[in-house]
């Protein structure tokens, strides 16, 4: 059942608020659709300014969006009222990714908690502690620590507690913001069992962003990769780290540091630096960096749509020739 | 092989909040030849980068070096040095570049002028020759249109081309070792692809030794000749680094192996280290990683000393004496 | 943890926030103490006989051309001078918290229209501004004029708290209260106010100094703290005319807004490094 629907999302963001005009937009996300099935992750995968984490704070309503639609369980995310909105807002929560800039220094963890409880009034007096405390046992945390201060925790605590934070308003869907980035290894581990067992659980929906194709793999079934404001590659994780179709997506899977010596592929290293996303290339926003072969004029002005190729969708006009890693 | 450096037993000291001291770099040792790379490896807190600094007696104040440490660079005991000798091996002997390269370079002077003046800093060399070496080094760290380059200022460029002109700064001494502190780590997988290409070259045309200071396992696979991996300020395992990956035998460097997310192979359920590093001044009495380790045994109450497993490749951890490491 | 007790004990650890505070606590007790052992300031014991009497130990600072008594005024202005300061540095420092906050977390218009009035009121004067109304009001009763300090006062820490809540703004735990459905009252109540205490703390320091020096210079024109009621501005107007015959009468009251402005500033700059975390 599709929880989420999102429709041609476009989020520009306008520098300088009193000379409008004169610089042109920042466009962050241009016309991205995907769908969220219930209890499913699919994850968005891309490096920073590819415009991954504006779509999830757009599909949220944080940002207001520039076009485009949203549908989450049947009502009209962008048309929604502020009253209706806030009400939504049990429904939909995030987690962020600095686990020290996510909550508040000056409220215990357990107040902390225990806001979106209160915002709601799902529950009263001593019966909001008995909460925060189950809370804090389901995210791995014991409970008598609802009276301390996010500064004695560890960064990987602290992401739990975000994460319980979240859950107090009993939502159905979660887009995480690049949740395990800033965290050590076994701890990022940690956190990645946690929201699995978390989904399993409680029949959570994720939109999971981030730019670690490895940790993507972990923990969603489906992945859209994002370069540049678009979605260039989507498709099942597996099938698609398999035999990624765009070259974008060629490159970012050889990027990915593999600790073991004698797997090391022929790497692709792509030249360059992204484009900046106030002044795109025309046509497909891959073509300055791409190695593909076939790659010719129509690359630089026509704009690749995405499409069915081989097990994925992919937005490359040459995808059916694609070199795999390790023939590149 | 012309062994470089030589640190032996190095402890850094810090006042805790009373009158105790406690020891983040906790009785280091370890060598470098000329044209090798050597990984430290560890999680946030191990004392990894705070080794590192020592090697430069870069220590922030009030820390300090312990007696009975010992920095010996080629002939020169480093600990020995003041002022101006000091200040000579820094850049001079032992270059450096951090991680992030946001905020090494000073934002008002253009990249040339701070290339130049860290040639002119080490070298009796005129102006213009300054900066015809400036030139030259930007083309070495592969930066494009370099001549155009060396009048940008540091917002002008992106992240990872300000991290090549910090390479290029720690070159333009011409320095016997480079210590790369997390080189990588706030850049996109792509762009870290290419800057790690870049340092590779670079020892190999140089023949310069490589200190690489790192979180991720991945980057050190096919890069590094030997692994260090720290927990709690101490080295706890050492080998090449095929027979580190091959065989990695202390019970925490078997957690981290089994804690990151891999591209390739079977998708399982991760199992991650229990609990978190603890902070220095709350490490337990003998083993350090004993409370998180599931095979701890009477024997690791008491510390032990770096055991050998095999030729070249020892962990300090008992399980050593049975003649195996610690998976069997 | 809470941010005001943890700036409050980091300044006392600060040498110049301990001498600040020790002084000023000095001052603060010897004005509401002082007074009540002390002579009436407007009593006028022997009109002749007591005019201008040297610091003796009857009259420790001496007394002026009325015979009054100068310790006993300076305490009594003293009294007078910190109640309006503090009064009217809380008034603003409220006022400026306010505007501050809504500027800084509503955006767009509001904060255009709101910083656009600051800089306007900043490009003029206090004095000249705090000059013109007092002018054509005779005698202000002492209300108005903490209120007119106050409402004159605001402009700078209005603008800092406004920076203070822009940065707020990004951080995580704000989008998250967002994010969790709560509303702008909670947001800033809950997490914009208790972050930016610290900065409020210093500005409230730094404006008692400030206001005190503005008293004392209303006072000395003739436009502060009405007569016969003793101010320490009004006291060094008074004795412009005793330059050679008395200097007592305004060498105390000159010295003791100088201690007071100086404790002040000492104790505001030791609060701003506690406050600042780069320096902690």
């Amino acid at each position: 059942m599709t929880l989420l629907q999102v429709r041609d999302l476009v989020k520009h963001y306008q520098a300088g608020r009193f000379f409008r005009g004169t610089t042109p937009p920042i466009r962050a996300v241009q016309g991205v659709s995907f769908d969220v099935e219930t209890g499913e992750t699919l994850a968005l995968v891309g490096e920073s300014g590819c415009g991954k984490s504006s779509v999830g704070r757009t599909v949220l309503r944080l940002q207001e969006p520039t076009a485009g639609s949203a549908v989450f369980e049947g009502s009209d995310l962008f048309s929604l009222d502020r009253t209706a909105l806030r009400r939504m807002r049990r429904r939909m929560q995030i987690i962020f990714q600095d686990p020290y800039s996510s909550l508040n220094p000056r409220m215990t963890i357990g107040s902390a908690i225990a806001e979106g409880i209160e915002i709601h009034r799902l529950a009263k007096g001593k019966e909001v502690g008995r909460r925060v405390g189950a809370l804090l046992e389901e995210v791995g945390l014991d409970p008598g620590y609802a009276g301390r201060y996010p500064h004695e925790f560890s960064g990987g605590q602290r992401q739990r507690i975000g994460i319980a934070r979240a859950l107090a308003v009993e939502p159905r869907f979660i887009v995480c913001d690049e949740p395990v980035s800033a965290l050590d290894v076994s701890v990022q581990a940690q956190v990645l069992n946690l929201l699995a067992d978390l989904q399993r659980e409680r029949g959570l929906s994720y939109l999971f962003i981030a730019h670690d194709l490895a940790v993507v793999r972990q923990i969603a079934r489906r992945v859209a990769v994002m370069y540049l404001g678009k979605i260039v590659e989507e498709g099942e994780t597996e099938a698609l780290l398999r035999q990624p179709r765009h070259p974008y997506t060629v490159a970012l899977l050889s990027a990915v540091p593999e600790p073991d010596p004698r797997r090391q592929r022929s790497r692709i290293v792509l030249t360059g630096d992204l484009p900046s996303p106030s002044n795109p290339p025309p046509g497909c926003p891959f073509h300055p960096r791409c190695f593909h072969p076939r790659r010719d004029r129509r690359c630089r002005s026509e704009i690749p749509a995405l499409r069915p190729v081989g097990a994925t969708r992919a937005a490359c006009h040459y995808a059916e020739t694609t070199p795999s890693p390790e023939t590149a | 092989m012309t062994r470089v450096l030589d640190v032996e037993n190095l402890r850094v000291s810090f006042p805790d909040t009373g009158k105790n001291r406690v020891y983040p770099v906790d009785g280091v040792s370890l060598s470098l030849d000329r044209g090798e790379t050597l990984a430290l490896v560890g999680e946030s807190g191990c004392g990894k980068s705070l080794t590192s600094l020592a090697l430069l007696r870069l220590v922030p104040s009030p820390g300090r070096i312990e007696e009975g440490s010992a920095i010996r660079l080629g002939g020169t005991d480093v600990l020995a040095l003041q002022g101006e000798a000091l200040r000579k091996i820094r850049g001079r002997r032992i270059g450096m570049i951090f991680q992030d390269p946001m905020t090494s370079l000073n934002p008002v002077f253009t990249v040339g002028n701070q290339i130049a003046e860290g040639v002119r800093a080490h070298f009796d060399v005129s102006k213009s020759e300054a900066w015809q070496r400036a030139l030259k080094l930007l083309e070495e760290v592969g930066i494009p249109d370099p001549a155009a380059r060396l009048d940008s200022y540091p917002h002008q460029l992106s992240g990872g081309m300000r991290q090549r002109v910090m390479i290029a700064i720690a070159l333009s001494a011409e320095p016997e070792i480079l210590v790369a502190d997390e080189p990588t780590t706030a850049l996109d997988v792509t762009v870290q692809a290419q800057i790690l290409e870049v340092l590779d070259r670079l020892r190999d045309s140089h023949g310069m030794a490589v200190l690489l200071i790192t979180h991720d396992l991945g980057i050190v696979a096919g890069r590094a000749d030997r692994v260090a991996v720290m927990y709690a300020g101490q080295i706890v395992e050492e080998a090449p680094t095929d027979r580190l990956f091959a065989r990695p035998s202390h019970p925490y460097t078997q957690g981290l192996f089994a804690s990151v997310p891999r591209i390739t192979g079977p998708v399982g359920r991760l199992s991650p280290i229990g609990g978190s590093v603890p902070p220095p001044g709350a490490w337990p009495g003998g083993c350090r990683f004993r409370p998180r380790c599931p095979q701890a045994f009477e024997k690791s109450e008491t510390m032990p000393p770096l055991l050998p497993v095999e030729t070249d490749h020892r962990m300090r951890c008992w399980l050593a004496e049975n003649g195996a490491d610690a998976s069997d | 943890m809470n941010p005001v007790v943890d700036a409050l004990a980091r300044s006392w650890r600060d040498p110049r926030g301990r001498a600040g505070a020790i002084m000023l606590g000095a001052i603060a007790a010897g004005a509401a103490v002082g007074p009540i052992f002390l002579p009436d300031p407007l009593a006028q014991p022997c009109v002749l006989e007591c005019r201008n009497l040297a610091p003796s130990w009857a009259h420790p600072f001496g007394t002026d051309d009325l015979s009054r008594d100068i310790l006993s005024r300076v305490a009594t202005g003293g009294r007078i001078s910190l109640a309006v300061a503090t009064l009217a540095v809380g008034l603003s420092v409220t006022l400026g918290a306010a505007m501050g906050l809504v500027a800084g977390y509503w955006g767009g218009t509001v904060d255009a229209g709101l910083m656009r009035l600051v800089d306007a009121a900043l490009a003029i004067p206090r004095l000249f501004l705090l000059l013109l109304v007092l002018a054509v009001w005779d005698q202000v009763p002492m209300p108005v004029l903490i209120v007119l300090i106050g409402v004159t006062g605001w402009f700078g820490t209005g603008r800092l708290v406004r920076g203070e809540a822009l940065r707020l703004r990004e951080e995580s735990y704000v989008r998250a209260a967002e994010a969790l459905g709560a509303n702008r009252r909670r947001i800033i109540f809950r997490h914009l106010l208790p972050n930016t205490a610290g900065p409020l703390l210093v500005a409230a320091t730094l404006g008692v100094g400030d206001v005190i020096l503005l008293e004392a210079g209303l006072s000395f024109l003739g436009l502060g703290v009405p007569l016969p009621t003793p101010s320490w501005g009004g006291m060094i107007l008074d004795a412009k005319s005793l330059l050679f015959t008395a200097p007592w009468a305004g060498i105390f009251p000159g010295l003791a807004i100088v201690m007071t402005v100086l404790s002040a500033n000492l104790f505001g700059d030791a609060l701003r490094d506690a406050v600042d975390p780069r320096g902690a």
